[in-house]
């Protein structure tokens, strides 16, 4: 096949980045809007054009570039290729890439730092389009350890705020530790099959036997999943997430919910090959997958904060996602990237809308009857609403629809939790939905509709939330690298998840709109266990006190002062001491004469001579 | 002459040549240090042409006599592991140079006399393929950087300069030793012969003569890497000594106890090194984890830097004593990295000392705002140090672990805690000193990257990314030189087996 020039999918953006942030400070906002909003827009043309020529991508078209690193037998190479999975995350990533850029032209406007902020974005999709496009896990990681670099310099955007520089390192530490398995299973990888390359790799896994107790491939799958669990914010390794909502809304919307957080069930549903050969790794994925979903969930019910609630409903998604990829519906978890790509990035854009409208407000409390001031807004977050609540027949439907079918297939338990875990979701959309536009408008600040910068990539996504699931059929696209599951679709199992969807909903509308003073009733009455879910299960207090404290002060007190300026150098300068004493004694020989200094080093030489010859058995 | 002799030659001429500079012209001084600095880099960029053409083979050989009796030769001689390290050096100095411009007030002829001298010792180090010369060139090193410290250090650069001093004493003397016990038995003090006498069987050892040589070596070596627990003086050393110092002293003066342990430790003595190896990566292991854990709590900007310097470190004894392609390849590729990252470091450090005049870092704090481009430098340097892919020293620790997953995947996993706590460590420094709101003060004191400032900067920043992406410039003439040193440390492991089978002949 025909080279297609890959390379200038991420490097396009990589440009954009090194001219705004070298030059950028001299620009006028216009001539960095062009930079940076051009560079992604020609990727996703090259990306378009790309497709065009390839056609339907049966199998992987593979550009190989130059040798990166080669050392003995091991040549890790910049190699980038293309197939239908990397197809579908190219659009995402480009696509929503580019409303979202749009979009923060309008948002940012007003913001200092205005090109610093689009060079650090246009990094970012430098990195995340290298993650999809390599062709080998190295690469991957590049992109993988990138994204996570461009996410903490967006979380710490606001520099002066403590709290953003706090988020920001938390986010990049909880992701080095993920970090660490993934690299764990790279190396293992190389050790027992020569490359990273991806053909490599799954062709020498294929004819593995399928492990039913833990081996290799379970280990390298398992660790695999440690580093899904940092990027994608699963348990234990989420706490970074909710937290980096100190970045700048558009920021939330395009790394924090469309595209980088979904990095980790693009690697899983990569390596799928590995994962199908451990059942036992699988059932690890979809069980963290129920855990993360519901726990979010529930902590999402009751956050005050707009963004974290969006910030938990993405955890408690991508939790859905994992459990479609450990019940083998890989297809499906993809699917669901895809349709939360949409509506989650349009909650926060209209969350963003909001805020900026209100100057800067994020609290539900001081927002209420906004649906008048703001309809543009509101009628785009219905839109989302309605997507992600999984009424039929908007995105979120056709793709959780899919993973609860799959995971009933599986195992009805996880089915049962999963609708739950969807009323949940819908409960907690509505309930923001419901605080932020219904009522009386609670807040002092003069609400104003958002520019047509700001609403123009809205009323895309808005669309894409509604149609969207219907018109994009990711699984059936995917089904030459991931096979359907055989397992007939069942009428009564999508009537139960529309329905506990639309219960969530209702409920809401009761306790929000009907009844507004029930919710603090119900708070009080739940009274311990209302404690325990607002302070988010107080995980982050639980890792301070069992990780964090302990490492830093025993490092500081123990470590530092006791080992290192105590023992260690205590007994190096007590030797100092013993020979300066010592020396005192031998001063007598020093007699201020060369030749005499000569014969006692000399002599000493011939002593350690003799020492050397003596316990070595004599020189011969 | 030959182009290496030149190279060696130029800074000793400059060092002599400064001597003799009028004390006073502080201008004249450094534009001519500076001068001299930069066309020796220039000139080094010579030797490379062989490795980036050929990659591997040993250039620039000259061998010649130097004393008669005992026999001592000027046999110097490069190889894909000494290049790089000599091009660092040659970098590094004018860098060296730059960063002292202004802060070097005080009997500024020495200074400089003595950074061309400490240049010249370190190259000599390198090249040297005699081991009295080696020794020499070994020795010649720690005067100038006792007086570097000594002199232009802080407030306790004494204590820092003898402890430094002693430190490495203690352990060169034992290498003395081993060297004269070499010649003794060898005859010679020729580091080619000397191996060739070792492999072919002629120069047998028992094996604890080959141990009790090994230990004298490695011994030497640790302590200038520093391998944990001989690194204490290293923290001392950095943050008393001036700017340029630290910067020559982490970033090329601790290679030299790397360099000696792949020359020296595992070629010649090869079984001994096998022997010890699971104790000294045991001791590399810890010294990754613990400088990680240590610098975490330093309160301290240049002990920090120190303390990761442990750290890192440890990555390439670890991958030396992996006894494979990609542990020996990624442990000197690690050696480059460190050179330029933490030289870098150091050399940030010493900008921001020079406008407050302090090193806690209680002391700073939203620093970007008014040094946005200082803060830039900083942060990818920082990146760099933590192992961000596309960044140098990504490449060195991958191929260390890599090379330690095949021995030991445990090994691995530990070592690679050191690199979650390395972005613990650098983050959190870089957030308290560059982020948040300055004070009114600080931002007073606090200019923008200079000119002068940059240019000692760009290189380094350009050699990060370039050593992180395009590696084929390095990596093929290192892994050349690695894979003949492999060859040497293993043909012995072959003869041994042969002799015991030869005995058990012998004994039937």
């Amino acid at each position: 096949m025909q080279d297609q020039q890959l390379w200038l999918i991420p490097a396009l953006p990589l440009v954009g980045f090194l001219i705004n942030g070298l030059l950028g400070r001299r620009f006028p906002k216009a001539l960095v809007n062009v930079v940076a909003l051009g560079s992604v827009l020609f990727s996703f043309a090259w990306v378009l054009k790309t497709f065009n020529a390839l056609g339907g991508l049966e199998t992987a078209h593979v550009e190989r570039y130059f040798s990166w690193i080669q050392s003995g037998s091991l040549d890790i190479g910049f190699d980038l290729s293309v197939d239908r999975l990397t197809a579908v995350m190219l659009l995402v990533v480009t696509g929503i890439g580019s409303l979202i850029h749009i979009y923060a032209t309008g948002y940012m406007s007003h913001e200092g730092g205005y090109y610093r902020f689009f060079a650090y974005l246009n990094l970012f999709m430098f990195f995340m389009l290298t993650l999809v496009l390599g062709n080998n896990f190295l690469v991957m990681f590049v992109g993988w350890e990138g994204v996570g670099l461009c996410s903490y310099l967006l979380i710490g955007f606001y520099t002066l705020k403590k709290s953003a520089g706090d988020a920001a390192k938390k986010a990049f530490i909880v992701n080095r530790i993920g970090d660490f398995g993934f690299a764990l299973a790279m190396f293992l990888m190389v050790v027992n099959f020569g490359s990273l390359d991806f053909q490599k790799v799954f062709a020498a896994v294929k004819p593995m036997p399928v492990e039913q107790t833990a081996g290799l491939l379970t280990a390298i799958a398992l660790l695999l999943f440690v580093g899904a669990t940092g990027k994608s914010a699963q348990v234990p390794l989420y706490v970074w997430l909710p937290d980096a909502m100190e970045g700048p809304t558009p920021v939330s919307a395009l790394i924090h919910a469309a595209t980088m957080v979904t990095a980790g069930v693009y690697m899983t549903a990569r390596s799928a090959v590995i994962f199908q050969h451990s059942p036992m790794a699988m059932d690890v994925v979809a069980i963290v997958g129920v855990i993360t979903a519901v726990m979010a969930a529930t902590i999402g019910i009751t956050q005050f904060d707009i963004k974290k609630v969006f910030a938990y409903s993405t955890v408690s998604q991508l939790g859905y996602m994992f459990i479609a990829c450990g019940v083998g519906a890989f297809s499906a978890g993809i699917y669901h990237v895809v349709t939360h790509a949409f509506f989650k990035a349009l909650l926060f854009l209209g969350a963003g809308s909001v805020i900026h409208a209100l100057g800067g407000e994020q609290d539900l409390r001081h927002m209420g009857g906004l649906w008048k001031k703001i309809p543009i807004t509101f009628g785009v977050l219905a839109c989302a609403w309605v997507a992600i609540s999984g009424v039929p027949p908007f995105a979120g439907f056709y793709s959780k629809d899919e993973i609860l079918l799959a995971a009933h297939h599986h195992a009805p338990w996880m089915y049962w939790v999963g609708v739950v875990t969807a009323g949940m979701t819908a409960f907690y959309v509505s309930r923001a939905i419901f605080m932020c536009f219904f009522g009386d408008y609670r807040g002092h600040h003069h609400p104003h509709e958002s520019p047509v910068s700001m609403w123009g990539p809205l009323a895309v996504l808005a669309l894409l939330s509604l149609a969207g699931g219907m018109y994009f059929k990711v699984p059936h696209y995917l089904e030459p690298m991931f096979p359907a599951a055989e397992g007939h679709h069942d009428e009564t199992l999508v009537m139960i998840s529309v329905a506990a969807g639309l219960l969530g909903i209702g409920i809401a509308a009761l306790l929000y709109v009907v009844r507004p003073g029930l919710p603090d009733t119900i708070a009080a009455a739940f009274g311990p266990v209302y404690k325990l879910v607002y302070n988010k299960y107080f995980v982050d207090e639980i890792y301070d006190a069992a990780i964090v404290n302990p490492l830093v002060g025993t490092s500081r007190s123990f470590l530092w002062r006791v080992m290192d300026a105590g023992i260690i150098d205590g007994i190096v300068n007590g030797t100092g001491f013993a020979a300066k004493t010592i020396g005192g004694g031998l001063r007598l020989l020093q007699s201020g004469n060369i030749r005499s200094y000569a014969a006692w080093v000399t002599a000493g030489c011939v002593l350690v001579l003799l020492a050397i010859g003596v316990v070595a058995g004599g020189v011969r | 002459m030959s182009l290496l002799n030149l190279v060696l030659l130029l800074p000793l001429l400059g060092f002599l040549a400064c001597l003799f500079l009028p004390k006073k012209n502080l201008g004249l001084i450094r534009m001519f240090t500076l001068l001299v600095s930069l066309a020796i880099f220039v000139v080094s960029l010579g030797l490379t042409a062989p490795f980036l053409d050929k990659g591997n083979g040993t250039w620039f050989v000259t061998d010649v006599p130097w004393i008669q009796s005992p026999e001592i030769r000027y046999h110097v001689g490069l190889d894909g592991l000494s290049v790089w390290l000599v091009l660092l050096t040659t970098l590094l100095t004018p860098i060296s140079v730059l960063v002292s411009w202004n802060y070097i007030a005080k009997r500024p002829k020495e200074f400089y006399a003595f950074l061309l001298l400490l240049e010249f010792g370190l190259m000599g180090v390198f090249v040297a393929w005699d081991l009295f010369l080696f020794y020499v060139f070994w020795e010649i090193c720690l005067v100038p950087m006792y007086f570097l410290i000594g002199v232009w250090g802080h407030e306790r650069r004494i204590y820092a300069a003898v402890k430094f001093f002693l430190y490495t004493m203690a352990g060169s003397v034992l290498m003395l030793a081993a060297i004269i016990f070499l010649y003794v038995k060898g005859n010679t003090f020729d580091y080619i012969n000397l191996l060739e006498l070792l492999q072919s069987g002629r120069l047998a050892l028992t094996s604890q003569e080959q141990l009790l040589l090994f230990l004298a070596f490695f011994v030497a070596f640790a302590i200038k890497v520093p391998l944990f627990p001989l690194h204490t003086w290293l923290p001392d050393a950095h943050v008393e000594a001036p700017t340029a110092g630290s910067i020559m002293l982490a970033a090329v003066m601790l290679k030299m106890g790397t360099y000696g342990i792949v020359r020296f430790c595992l070629p010649m003595f090869p079984n001994a090194a096998r022997e010890c190896a699971p104790w000294i990566v045991a001791l590399a292991l810890i010294g990754i984890v613990y400088g990680a854990l240590v610098a975490l709590v330093q309160p301290n900007m240049k002990k920090l830097v120190a303390y990761s310097s442990v750290s890192h470190l440890g990555f390439v004894v670890l991958g030396a004593f992996s006894f494979n392609q990609n542990g020996l390849d990624g442990a000197v590729y690690q050696m480059l990295s460190h050179g330029i990252s933490t030289g870098a470091l150091f050399m940030l450090v010493g900008f921001l000392y020079e406008r407050t005049h302090s090193l806690e870092i209680k002391d700073y704090g939203g620093v970007s705002t008014p040094a946005p481009w200082l803060s830039t430098v900083f942060l990818i340097t920082t990146l760099a140090s933590v192992g961000l892919p596309l960044l140098c020293n990504f490449v060195g620790e991958f191929l260390v672990l890599q090379g330690s997953a095949a021995v030991n995947i445990y090994w691995t996993a530990f070592a690679a805690l050191g690199v979650i706590l390395s972005a613990g460590y650098m983050l959190w420094l870089y957030q308290r000193t560059f982020m948040g709101e300055a004070t009114d003060e600080l931002k007073h004191h606090m200019p923008d990257i200079g000119a002068r400032e940059l240019a000692a900067s760009i290189p380094l920043i350009i050699l990060m990314v370039w050593m992180g992406t395009y590696t084929k410039t390095f990596l093929p003439s290192i892994s050349a030189a690695n894979a003949r040193i492999l060859e040497q440390s293993k043909t012995r492991v072959e003869m041994r087996v042969q002799a015991t089978a030869g005995e058990s002949v012998h004994v039937r």
